[in-house]
């Protein structure tokens, strides 16, 4: 009987290793499998198989032997084995719907020059178009109705829009008090401080979202005198308030993790406080500051219910005081009604694709980021 | 061999109880609008007849559509008629159409601030000023003010309803914003004194609700339960059941049944809905 080595020393360790191994790995696995599954249901849009047009020629029931079954099949839109599985009575009645949706088109609608159209073509998703009675080329989403319109434009602006406001209300605010924190507080100070702000982050955002909706909106109007009342600044603001306790608490740790022989050159030198703080201190945790706003804006980007509960309206405008439409709030809202495999909710997971991408690149950003102000501040680089 | 018939029998014995509980447990799924009449209706439904078990849950008409055709609901409320694509899935889910029964009328109201001095429209300036047309009160006989638009999230049925009836499929203006429900919709009114907004005449709670005119020659009505009833309140429509026809026998018809006899019809008016006119009543 030798020394035992590796996992005959320590068999319930090694078990645990490897469990810990399998869990992160699910982890992974999970995020790949999300992604697969969303981008998947919107792959048909980017094939161009999903048609919107309004009027279609419907082929009569009668005709109905007159078709090859791969024909009748790709007609009534059917997988092979829900073909297999039908007689004819049922091929027949779906047929019939297919001739009523038809009918049911009211007469106006169906000479309207836009009633031809595919709107889920790329240029109807991201061009403007000069839909009939409107006065010039707009953008417009208004996926529900006669005629579908499923321009995501304004949802891209609207998302913008809401995380920008949020943003510059939150960046400033968070740098500030973790600096404040880190540096110039005093250590009982700091005690309290600390835990109140990151208790914010304990609050749900549907809670943020009604005292928004109710208090703020209000008092808002009030100080700035706008016309409408629940517009994209006092979503930005919301959304800020959700923001703050993930950028504070990483930029307080970037501060925090300078090293304290820094700070005492410089107090050594003559420099006071607040210019050790501002010329020493932050530039050396810019990169990790940065990281936090970076995070920040994936968590803003990512939010629904602020904004879903504030602001919602579609519209196409830069202006912070109009309201504005997220992707998220658009998913939230819509996914409950569109009608299953659809081009309504393929175009919403084609927006979900996007959001995850978004939020995914940005979170490997400031990952990458805070590795490098890391290694830095070690001195291995 | 009598071990083998135990067996059998225990067996029969589990699927027959297995069995009668299913047949006792009612689902229903669906609008929204229609939550709170099915919540009401399955209560005392369930107060009368003890073995039956009905669980109504919410989430919108598409929703309860999408849980008909996967066959996780028994029962689909919906605040609009089902669409062709939905009824081609239940086709292709279930190798049948599903049977449309409609058990209430609905008025739907068309909210302003009580400061506002207007008492009508007729529905082609609802319909102008949803659309974005007419933007401000003096176009429409108010004062000289602009007009804040409140209109509901796409995916209610009661947006769809007001989009084809009072805007005739035309586009809801981009500026008009959308409220989670109707209550939000009135509760945003009261707050905003250029407002207008829509929503089931019950919700209507400290907003004015406007009188309307069919046309510019018709006298304005309001949406109560008579001029509902009879059609002179233009702006009405059917809640509506869906079901499986296959599941439409024993306790599910016998339900369906009471939902749309006198007795059930008694409740619609205490959620702010109305009853169906007695020829339409089995």
């Amino acid at each position: 009987m030798g020394i035992r080595r590796g996992h005959q020393a320590r068999p319930v360790e090694w078990l645990a290793e490897k469990f810990i191994f399998l869990v992160s790995l699910t982890a992974i696995v999970m995020v790949f499998l999300i992604f697969l599954f969303v981008a998947r249901e919107a792959l048909p849009l980017f094939f161009g198989e999903t048609n919107t047009a309004l009027v279609q020629k419907p082929i009569p029931t009668a005709d109905i032997d007159k078709l090859t079954p791969a024909q009748l099949q790709k007609y009534l839109e059917l997988t092979p084995e829900q073909f297999a599985a039908m007689d004819k009575d049922t091929l027949k009645s779906l047929m019939d719907v297919k001739q009523e949706a038809q009918d049911e088109i009211p007469e106006e609608f169906r000479h309207d020059p836009d009633a031809n159209i595919n709107t889920t073509e790329w240029r109807y998703l991201l061009l403007p178009h000069q839909w009939n009675h409107y006065e010039k080329p707009e953008y417009i989403w208004q996926p529900v109705g006669q005629i579908q319109k499923y321009n995501i434009i304004p949802l891209l602006v609207g998302t913008l829009k809401t995380t920008l406001i949020g943003l510059l209300f939150a960046v400033p605010l968070s740098v500030g008090a973790a600096i404040y924190v880190s540096q110039m507080a005093r250590p009982k100070m700091r005690e309290i401080i600390k835990p109140t702000i990151e208790l914010l982050s304990g609050i749900p955002s549907v809670v943020v979202g009604f005292f928004a909706l109710l208090v703020m909106a209000t008092v808002l109007q009030k100080i700035f005198g706008y016309q409408t009342r629940l517009n994209a600044f006092v979503a930005g603001i919301a959304l800020g308030f959700a923001v703050i306790p993930v950028i504070f608490s990483i930029a307080e740790d970037a501060l925090t993790s300078v090293p304290r022989a820094y700070t005492q050159a410089a107090l050594a030198l003559g420099a006071s406080r607040w210019q050790t703080a501002w010329q020493i201190v932050l530039p050396a945790a810019l990169p990790g500051v940065f990281a936090a706003s970076v995070l920040g804006f994936g968590r803003a980007i990512g939010e629904t219910m602020i904004v879903l509960m504030v602001c919602s309206a579609s519209v196409m405008s830069w202006s912070i005081f109009d309201s504005a439409r997220s992707i998220t709030t658009t998913i939230a809202a819509e996914m409950a009604e569109a009608v299953s495999g659809g081009p309504h909710y393929r175009v919403l997971f084609m927006l979900g694709s996007l959001l995850f991408a978004a939020t995914f690149v940005s979170n490997m950003i400031a990952g990458a980021v805070i590795q490098r102000f890391k290694l830095k501040l070690e001195g291995k680089r | 061999m009598k071990h083998i018939i135990k067996q059998f029998s225990i067996a029969a014995l589990a699927t027959g109880l297995a069995t009668a509980a299913w047949a006792g447990n009612i689902t229903v799924k669906g609008s929204d609008t229609l939550l709170i009449l099915a919540q009401k209706w399955a209560e005392t439904y369930m107060g009368t007849h003890a073995d039956v078990k009905i669980s109504v849950t919410g989430g919108g008409t598409g929703t309860g559509f999408a849980a008909l055709q996967n066959q996780t609901t028994d029962l689909c409320d919906a605040s609009r008629k089902a669409k062709a694509a939905e009824i081609a899935n239940c086709i292709k889910a279930f190798n049948a159409r599903p049977t449309e029964y409609k058990v209430a009328l609905d008025g739907l109201s068309v909210y302003v601030n009580p400061e506002n001095p207007l008492k009508e429209l007729t529905v082609a300036q609802v319909g102008d000023i949803f659309t974005g047309k007419i933007t401000n009160w003096k176009e429409v006989g108010g004062p000289d003010a602009p007009i804040t638009v409140y209109s509901r999230e796409n995916s209610s049925g009661t947006y769809e309803f007001f989009k084809e009836h009072v805007l005739k499929g035309h586009d809801f203006a981009a500026g008009a914003q959308t409220m989670p429900g109707t209550a939000a919709i009135v509760q945003a009114v009261v707050k905003d004194k250029n407002s207008i907004g829509y929503g089931g005449a019950a919700y209507g709670g400290g907003s004015k609700q406007l009188a309307i005119k069919k046309d510019d020659s018709s006298p304005a009505m309001e949406p109560t339960e008579d001029n509902v009833e009879t059609g002179t309140y233009p702006i009405w429509r059917y809640l509506y059941v869906y079901v499986n026809p296959a599941l439409d026998k024993g306790e599910i018809a016998a339900y369906l049944n009471w939902i749309r006899s006198d007795d059930g019809q008694k409740y619609v008016k205490d959620v702010g809905y109305f009853p169906l006119p007695k020829n339409l009543r089995n």
